[in-house]
C-alpha cells in the first residue's frame, strides 16, 4: 500500500483567503480580554462574571467556525490534490541579535480542527458550569480561570512559532493548577494541583530543551531559505524535511519534545498526575481531559510532525520511542481502570489510554487517524465526564464512588443514561459511532505501516476499553441502587475507607457547604439534572454519534472529508519569494509555487530529500479499509462488553461465590489486584524511592562534605585570617586608618565650631550674607573681565 | 541713550530691596523687598532688550513675573502659617535653626 496513493505531485499551490481565516488570531484574544474583565468586574455583574466567560467563548466559537468554513470552502473549490498553503500572519514581538521573535498565527487544517473543538467544548463546559457550580464561593474566579485556560490552549493551537506555543502551553499549566485546586481548602485537592503542576513541569524541561536545540540547529537554514527564524513552525517543518539537519540534533530535539508531550498528555511514566487531577470540579475534568490540556502534547507532536518523522525515523522502522510509550500507556492505563471505584478515575484512566492510542498512531505514521481521534475523543469523553458530573450533582449526593453511592440510576436519569451509553459505545468503538472510525483507523494504519506488534496492542486495548467501560456502566446504571443513589444520606465518613484513593468524596463536603442555600437537596433521592446540564450532554452525545462520519473510511473515498481538509500535502513546492508583504500590516507570506518538472517535481516528502524546493509535511500513507479487519475489531469489542457484563453481573449482583472475593483467596490474583490498586507503585517509586534515593543520600553526603571538608577549609582559612587580621588591626587599622579618620573628624569639628556663629537662624542675616557674597562675586567678575 | 537711566533706576530699586531684606523684622516687608529686587531685575532685562532690539528680554521678564507671583503665593502661605502658630510674624523670633 505504501506510496500507492501519493507521489503524483500537486496540481497547484492554493492560498486560502477571507477575513475570518486571516484574523484567527482574534480567537484567543477575546477570552484573554474576557479573563481580565471577569477578574476586575466579574463580581459586580448580575451573573457574577459567568456571562462574560460564556459570551467570549461563543464569540471565539463563532470566529473559529467561520474560519473553518472558509478553509473548507477554499479546499473544496481548489483543484484536486492542491497544496494548501498555511495562512500565516506574523508581527514582530521583539527583535534582538538579528533574530525577529514573532507572534502570529499559523492556520492550517490541524490548527483549525483543534481550535474548533476547543472553542466548542469550552462553550458547553462553561454553560454546564453555570448550574454545576451554582453558589460556589469562588464562582467568579472559576470562570476567570476557565476562560484564561481556553485562551491559553487557543493561543497554543494557532501559534506561528515555538515561543508563542510555549506561552500558551505554560498558561495552560498555570490554569490547570488553579482549576484542579479550585477547592483548595481540602489538602488532597491542593496536593493534586501541585502534583499536576510539578509533573507537567518535569516534562516542560523537555519542551525548553527541544525548542532551544531546534532553534540553534535550524535558524541558519530557515533564515537563508525562508527568511524566518528558527522558532517558526513552518521554518522548522521545512528544515526537518530538507535533508540538511544533522541526525543527532534532530533526534535530540524530537526526544526532548516528546518528553514534554509525555508530561502534558499523561503518557507513561508521567501519567500519574492525570487521575489525581480528578480532584478538580467535574467541568474542569471534562475540559482538561477531553479536548484541551491533555491533547496539547498530542497536538505538539502532530504540529511538529516532520521533526519526529525524521528524528525518530518513523517511516523506516517498526519500533520507536513514541510508539513504545503510546503502546505501554494504552495497556497500563486500561488495566488500572478496572480497579477504580471512583467513576471519574475510570474516565481519567480511559483518557490516558486513549491518549496512548493517539501517540501510538502518531508514532507509527498514522497522523490523520490520530488527529481525527483527538477530534472524536473530545466529544464523547467530554460527554462522559459531564454525565459523571450530572450523576454526582443530582443523584449520588456529590459522591463519585460507583460501588457505594450508585447503581440502578438508569430509571432516575434517562437523559444522562442515554447520553452515557452513546458515549460509552463511541469510546469502545462500536460501529457506526464516532470512536469506531477514528480508533479503528489508528489500529488499521499502525498495522499497515509495519508496526504489527502495536496493532495487536491496539486491539488488546480495544478489548480492555470495552470491558472496563461496561463494568463502570453496570456499576453506575444497573443493579440495585446503593448508598446515596438509594436515597441514603451519608457524607461524613467515606473518605476514611479509601486510603489509596485521594479523590473520592472530599468535594462532597465542599460543594455541600456551597449548596447550603437549598437544603432540600439532602432529603431527595436521585433525579434528573436541570436543562443547563442535560442540554450540553445531548449536544455532545449527538456529536459522539455523528462526528465519525466526517471521515468514514469504510464508505469509500467520498466520505474521507477530514483527510481532504486536514491532512497537509506531502509534496515538494518551490519557494519563489521570501517574506513578501501582502495586504495589511504583519501579513507576510513565503510565496510558494509548484516546481516545474525539471526541478525534482513530485518526489514525495519525508522519503526522499527534496532536490529543489521545500516540504512542509511528510507524505503519508493510508491503509485501505477492509470489512474483514473492521469485523475483527468489532468482534473484539463485543467480546469485551459481553465478558465484562457477565463478570459484573456475577460479581456485583449475584455475589457469585466462585468469583467474589477471589482476589482475597488467591494470592497471585490478590498480588495483581494490589499491584493495580497501588497504580503499579509508580507513586511510591516517585515519592518514596526516587525522591528519597536522590534527595536523602545527596543531602547526607552534602552534609558530610559540608562538615568535614568545607568546614575544615573554612576553619583553617578562618584561623589564619584571624591572626593576620589581628596584626592588621593593631598596626594598620588602629594607627594609620583610625589616625586619619580621627584627625579628619577633629578638623571637621574645629571647622564646624568656627562656622557655627554664622548659622544664627535669622533670615535677615542669611539674606545679608547672600547679598554680600553676591556682591563679592560681582566684584570678582568685574575685576576678572577688565 | 536712556539705558543709563534705566540701569540707574534698577540699581536703586535693587539697593532698596536688599536693604529691606536685611533690615526688616516683618516677614511681609521682607517679601515685598524681594519683589522689589525681582522688579529691578525686570527693568534691567527690558532695558537691555530695548537696546538689543530683541524680544528675548521681554519674554524673560514675563517669565520672571510669573515666577514671582508663584513665589509670593508660597511665601504668603508660609507667613500665614507662621502667624497662626506663633501669633507673630517677626523674623528675628524665628531662630529655631540656630546652629
Amino acid at each position: 500500500m505504501i506510496g500507492a496513493s501519493e507521489s503524483t505531485g500537486v496540481a497547484e499551490v492554493v492560498q486560502v483567503s477571507g477575513w475570518f481565516i486571516e484574523n484567527v488570531w482574534l480567537v484567543p484574544i477575546i477570552p484573554a480580554i474576557a479573563f481580565f474583565l471577569i477578574i476586575f468586574f466579574g463580581k459586580k455583574l448580575p451573573m457574577k462574571g459567568s456571562e462574560l466567560g460564556i459570551l467570549s467563548m461563543l464569540a471565539s466559537l463563532f470566529l473559529s467556525a467561520m474560519a473553518v468554513w472558509q478553509w473548507i470552502d477554499g479546499v473544496n473549490s481548489a483543484p484536486e490534490g492542491s497544496f494548501m498553503a498555511p495562512v500565516v500572519k506574523t508581527w514582530t514581538w521583539w527583535s534582538t541579535g538579528g533574530v525577529d521573535f514573532t507572534i502570529g498565527q499559523h492556520i492550517d487544517g490541524l490548527s483549525l480542527t483543534v481550535l474548533i473543538v476547543v472553542a466548542f467544548i469550552s462553550s458547553l463546559v462553561q454553560i454546564y458550569s453555570v448550574e454545576y457550580l451554582h453558589g460556589d464561593r469562588r464562582y467568579t474566579h472559576f470562570f476567570a480561570a476557565l476562560t484564561l485556560f481556553s485562551a491559553g490552549m487557543m493561543n497554543m493551537v494557532i501559534a506561528d512559532n515555538m515561543l508563542q506555543l510555549i506561552l500558551g502551553w505554560e498558561i495552560m499549566g498555570l490554569c490547570s493548577f488553579l482549576l484542579i485546586g479550585h477547592w483548595w481548602e481540602d489538602g488532597a485537592n491542593s496536593r493534586a494541583a501541585l502534583k499536576a503542576f510539578f509533573t507537567t513541569r518535569t516534562g516542560d524541561v523537555g519542551l525548553l530543551v527541544g525548542t532551544s536545540v531546534l532553534f540553534f540547529a535550524a535558524n541558519e537554514w530557515t533564515q537563508t531559505n525562508l527568511g524566518v527564524s528558527g522558532f517558526s513552525i513552518r521554518g522548522i517543518s521545512a528544515w526537518a524535511l530538507s535533508g540538511s539537519p544533522s541526525s543527532a540534533a534532530i533526534t535530540v530535539a524530537a526526544v526532548a519534545l516528546f518528553i514534554a508531550a509525555i508530561g502534558k498528555s499523561g503518557q507513561f511514566p508521567l501519567h500519574t498526575w492525570l487521575p489525581d487531577a480528578m480532584a478538580g470540579p467535574t467541568p474542569v475534568s471534562s475540559l482538561l481531559h477531553s479536548s484541551t490540556m491533555v491533547v496539547a502534547g498530542v497536538f505538539l507532536v502532530a504540529r511538529l510532525y516532520p521533526v519526529f518523522w525524521e528524528g525518530l525515523n518513523i517511516t523506516g522502522s517498526s519500533f520507536n520511542f513514541i510508539v513504545v510509550i503510546g503502546g505501554i500507556t494504552i495497556l497500563i492505563a486500561a488495566a488500572l481502570a478496572f480497579v477504580q471505584n471512583d467513576i471519574k478515575k475510570v474516565l481519567a484512566y480511559s483518557t490516558v489510554s486513549q491518549l496512548g492510542y493517539m501517540m501510538m498512531g502518531l508514532g507509527a505514521g498514522a497522523w490523520l487517524p490520530a488527529v481525527f481521534h483527538i477530534f472524536t475523543h473530545a466529544f464523547f469523553k467530554a460527554c462522559l465526564f459531564l454525565a459523571a458530573g450530572s450523576i454526582s450533582h443530582s443523584a449520588s449526593h456529590h459522591s463519585f464512588d460507583m460501588k457505594k453511592d450508585m447503581g440502578g440510576l438508569r430509571k432516575f436519569m434517562p437523559i444522562t443514561f442515554t447520553t452515557w451509553i452513546i458515549s460509552t459505545l463511541a469510546l469502545c468503538g462500536v460501529f457506526p459511532l464516532s470512536g469506531f472510525f477514528s480508533k479503528d483507523e489508528i489500529i488499521d494504519n499502525v498495522g499497515n505501516n509495519g508496526y504489527t506488534l502495536f496493532m495487536v496492542i491496539g486491539l488488546t486495548g480495544a478489548f480492555m476499553t470495552a470491558a472496563y467501560m461496561t463494568r463502570a456502566t453496570y456499576l453506575t446504571f444497573f443493579g440495585t441502587p446503593r448508598g446515596a443513589a438509594a436515597g441514603e444520606h451519608h457524607d461524613d465518613d467515606h473518605a476514611t475507607d479509601h486510603a489509596h484513593d485521594d479523590h473520592d468524596s472530599h468535594d462532597a463536603h465542599d460543594v455541600h457547604d456551597a449548596h447550603a442555600s437549598h437544603d432540600a437537596h439532602a432529603s431527595h433521592g436521585p433525579r434528573e439534572s436541570g436543562p443547563l446540564i442535560t442540554i450540553p450532554l445531548v449536544i455532545l452525545a449527538t456529536l459522539a454519534i455523528g462526528a465519525g462520519f466526517l471521515n468514514a473510511t469504510p464508505f469509500g473515498p467520498g466520505w474521507e472529508n477530514m483527510k481532504k481538509w486536514v491532512e497537509p500535502s506531502g509534496a515538494v513546492v518551490s519557494v519563489t519569494g521570501v517574506n513578501e508583504v501582502y495586504g495589511g500590516a504583519g501579513e507576510s507570506r513565503i510565496v510558494l509555487t509548484v516546481p516545474s518538472a525539471a526541478e525534482g517535481y513530485g518526489s514525495p516528502c519525508g522519503k526522499e530529500t527534496p532536490k529543489d524546493g521545500i516540504c512542509y509535511a511528510p507524505s503519508l500513507t493510508h491503509a485501505k479499509f477492509k470489512w474483514s479487519k473492521g469485523a475483527l475489531s468489532l468482534a473484539i469489542v463485543f467480546a469485551g462488553i459481553l465478558v465484562s457484563w457477565f463478570l459484573s453481573v456475577q460479581l456485583f449482583e449475584r455475589k457469585n461465590r466462585a468469583l467474589a472475593g477471589l482476589t482475597k483467596r488467591n494470592k497471585l490474583l490478590g498480588a495483581g489486584h494490589a499491584f493495580l490498586v497501588n497504580k503499579y507503585y509508580l507513586d511510591h517509586l516517585y515519592e518514596k524511592v526516587i525522591v528519597r534515593a536522590i534527595a536523602h543520600p545527596i543531602a547526607r553526603g552534602a552534609y558530610w562534605i559540608n562538615q568535614n571538608i568545607l568546614d575544615g577549609i573554612v576553619n583553617g582559612t578562618g584561623t589564619s585570617i584571624r591572626s593576620t587580621s589581628k596584626w592588621v588591626y593593631r598596626n594598620v587599622d588602629q594607627r594609620v586608618v583610625d589616625g586619619a579618620v580621627n584627625s579628619s573628624g577633629a578638623a571637621a569639628q574645629g571647622a564646624g565650631s568656627a562656622l557655627r556663629p554664622i548659622q544664627s537662624g535669622k533670615v535677615n542675616q542669611y539674606g545679608a550674607l547672600l547679598f554680600g557674597a553676591a556682591a563679592i562675586g560681582a566684584l570678582v567678575l568685574v575685576i576678572i573681565n577688565t | 541713550m536712556l539705558l543709563n537711566q534705566f540701569l540707574f533706576l534698577g540699581a536703586v530699586l535693587f539697593c532698596i530691596g536688599v536693604y529691606g531684606v536685611i533690615t526688616r523684622r516683618n516677614a511681609v516687608m521682607v517679601l515685598m523687598s524681594v519683589e522689589l529686587i525681582l522688579n529691578s531685575v525686570n527693568i534691567n532685562l527690558i532695558a537691555f532688550a530695548l537696546r538689543n532690539g530683541s524680544a528675548d528680554g521681554h519674554v524673560f521678564a514675563l517669565y520672571v513675573i510669573a515666577v514671582a507671583a508663584a513665589e509670593v503665593g508660597v511665601g504668603l502661605a508660609m507667613v500665614l502659617l507662621v502667624y497662626r502658630n506663633r501669633r507673630s510674624i517677626a523674623l528675628d523670633e524665628l531662630a529655631e535653626m540656630k546652629g
